[in-house]
């Protein structure tokens, strides 16, 4: 991975970003070990799970929720929030 | 034209940095470094400065602020000493990444415990990896000519690095000097405004300390050691341009006797006076003795010191730290490392000494220097690493 980027003689100095906005480019979903998987027949559209989710990664929809999965890294409080125990953390086989 | 005002250590600190159009100082006071910005909150005060001076909680805080002042492109300067110094650790290393050209003073003080307030160089030699320029005074003049010269050397594009100016705590910091100084308007020219090259804008948003992975990191502190080995260039110029200005002349190593002498004494600060006035006596009885004097601690000056110690036979290296389990103290390693990076073979041992204040006295100089010569005759080196001093 390392060898594919620029060295650094050709990056910025002192690891500053000079295009605003990038944390969108930088796709985090990977750290995940475990995932949230919604059952949307138990959910009952309470959104604790929205509130919860430190990372902005759960997806209010008008009934239910969605998870963006490019940035949500399964540190399973939406699950353990979940007060109909619609979200189950499934193992990432990677 | 110039003239000569008594000032301490730490007052002819204060007046440099009242000259050199600093923007922002934020700091905390600290034994013996309270004088520095109890004088520059005075000039503040009496509206002789712009400078938005921030009196913060702590020093991680002084230096926080710092960082962030100096990410807008503002000429910063903050002081501190000791334990200060130890609480701002984490921030140094984010300055000087972060390419912060931030310039401390830093009035050299042990570290606790058993506490005291007195002169070593525990303090930088603890924060020695830091990334910053680091710089060593011998008198109020040199803490007053250093200071100045900082804000040249860290605002240069080709460097943008923090500068600490270190002197010894109290006996430096405390004592009155005939200091000359620049008048105001040389001073403004000399140090002019700070051009900055990249920084912290509403209207043109980047992002500085993002977090930087096994991907990215390594590139980052690489451009550091990078920008560290540029600076040579920079403190160079400076220190032309100075001596144009004033007739004073620095560089990275002030020497003295050292073209014929066979034993000498390396040390930092104001130990070096006293080396240079006990050389001139035993000169006097003709000993060959001479004294090297870093003035740049970091970038180590390895080619001005091998230059040195060219035609010497056996070299003291005198450390007001100790680097406890080490083979030898901070000030020695590198000198051992730089000659060996040379292929040079030379006679030497370590003396430590002043830990917490205690007093080198000539007499202490001057048996050092003998010791010195005997190895310079003999190539005998009784003890490599030895305690002056300290009772047993």
């Amino acid at each position: 991975m390392s060898e594919s980027k620029p060295g650094w003689k050709s990056i910025p100095i002192a690891g500053i970003l000079l295009e605003p906005g990038s944390a969108m480019k930088y796709k985090t979903g990977s750290w995940r070990a475990f995932r949230p998987v919604i059952d949307e027949e138990k959910c009952i559209g309470c959104f604790l799970c929205w509130i919860y989710c430190p990372d902005g990664a759960v997806i209010r929809e008008e009934k239910s929720v969605k998870i963006n999965y490019d940035y949500c890294k399964g540190c399973g409080i939406c699950a353990n929030e979940c007060p109909a125990k619609a979200i189950t953390m499934v193992e990432e086989k990677r | 034209m110039s003239k000569v005002l008594g000032l301490t250590g730490d007052g002819a600190v204060a007046y440099a940095v009242k000259q050199c159009n600093v923007d922002v100082v934020a700091a905390y006071p600290i034994t013996p470094q309270t004088l520095i910005v109890e004088e520059f909150s005075e000039y503040v005060h009496n509206g002789e400065v712009h400078t938005e001076f921030v009196c913060v909680e702590s020093e991680h805080s002084a230096m926080s602020a710092c960082i962030g002042a100096s990410l807008t492109g503002a000429r910063v300067f903050t002081a501190t000493a000791s334990q200060g110094l130890a609480l701002m650790h984490e921030m140094l290393y984010i300055a000087s990444t972060l390419r912060c050209p931030i310039v401390m003073g830093v009035v050299n003080r042990t570290l606790s415990a058993p506490i005291n307030i007195h002169c070593d160089h525990s303090d930088m030699m603890g924060s020695r990896d830091c990334g910053w320029i680091q710089v060593f005074v011998e008198n109020a003049q040199e803490a007053y000519d250093w200071v100045i010269q900082a804000f040249r050397i860290a605002e240069d594009p080709d460097v943008l690095l923090p500068v600490a100016v270190n002197l010894d705590g109290f006996i430096l910091s405390h004592s009155l000097e005939g200091v000359r100084v620049l008048d105001d308007e040389e001073a403004e020219k000399f140090v002019s405004t700070r051009k900055p090259v990249l920084t912290i804008d509403p209207d043109k948003p980047i992002t500085v300390g993002a977090i930087c992975f096994t991907d990215f990191y390594f590139e980052t502190k690489r451009q550091h050691v990078d920008a560290m080995d540029n600076s040579p260039k920079t403190i160079s110029k400076v220190n032309d341009e100075f001596a144009e200005l004033t007739g004073r002349r620095y560089g990275f190593i002030d020497t003295y006797e050292m073209e014929d002498a066979e034993a000498a004494i390396i040390c930092l600060g104001s130990t070096a006076g006293t080396a240079m006035a006990v050389a001139k006596s035993m000169r006097a009885k003709g000993k060959k003795v001479g004294v090297i004097k870093p003035w740049v601690y970091r970038p180590f000056p390895t080619e001005q010191i091998i230059k040195a110690v060219e035609n010497l036979k056996a070299l003291a290296v005198l450390d007001r730290a100790c680097s406890v389990g080490a083979p030898y103290g901070p000030l020695c390693s590198d000198v051992i490392a730089a000659l060996y990076r040379e292929g040079i073979k030379l006679n030497l041992f370590n003396v430590i000494y002043g830990l917490g204040g205690r007093d080198i006295r000539p007499t202490d100089i001057e048996a050092i220097f003998n010791e010195a010569l005997e190895v310079a005759k003999t190539g005998v080196i009784k003890e490599p690493l030895k305690f002056v001093g300290v009772r047993e």
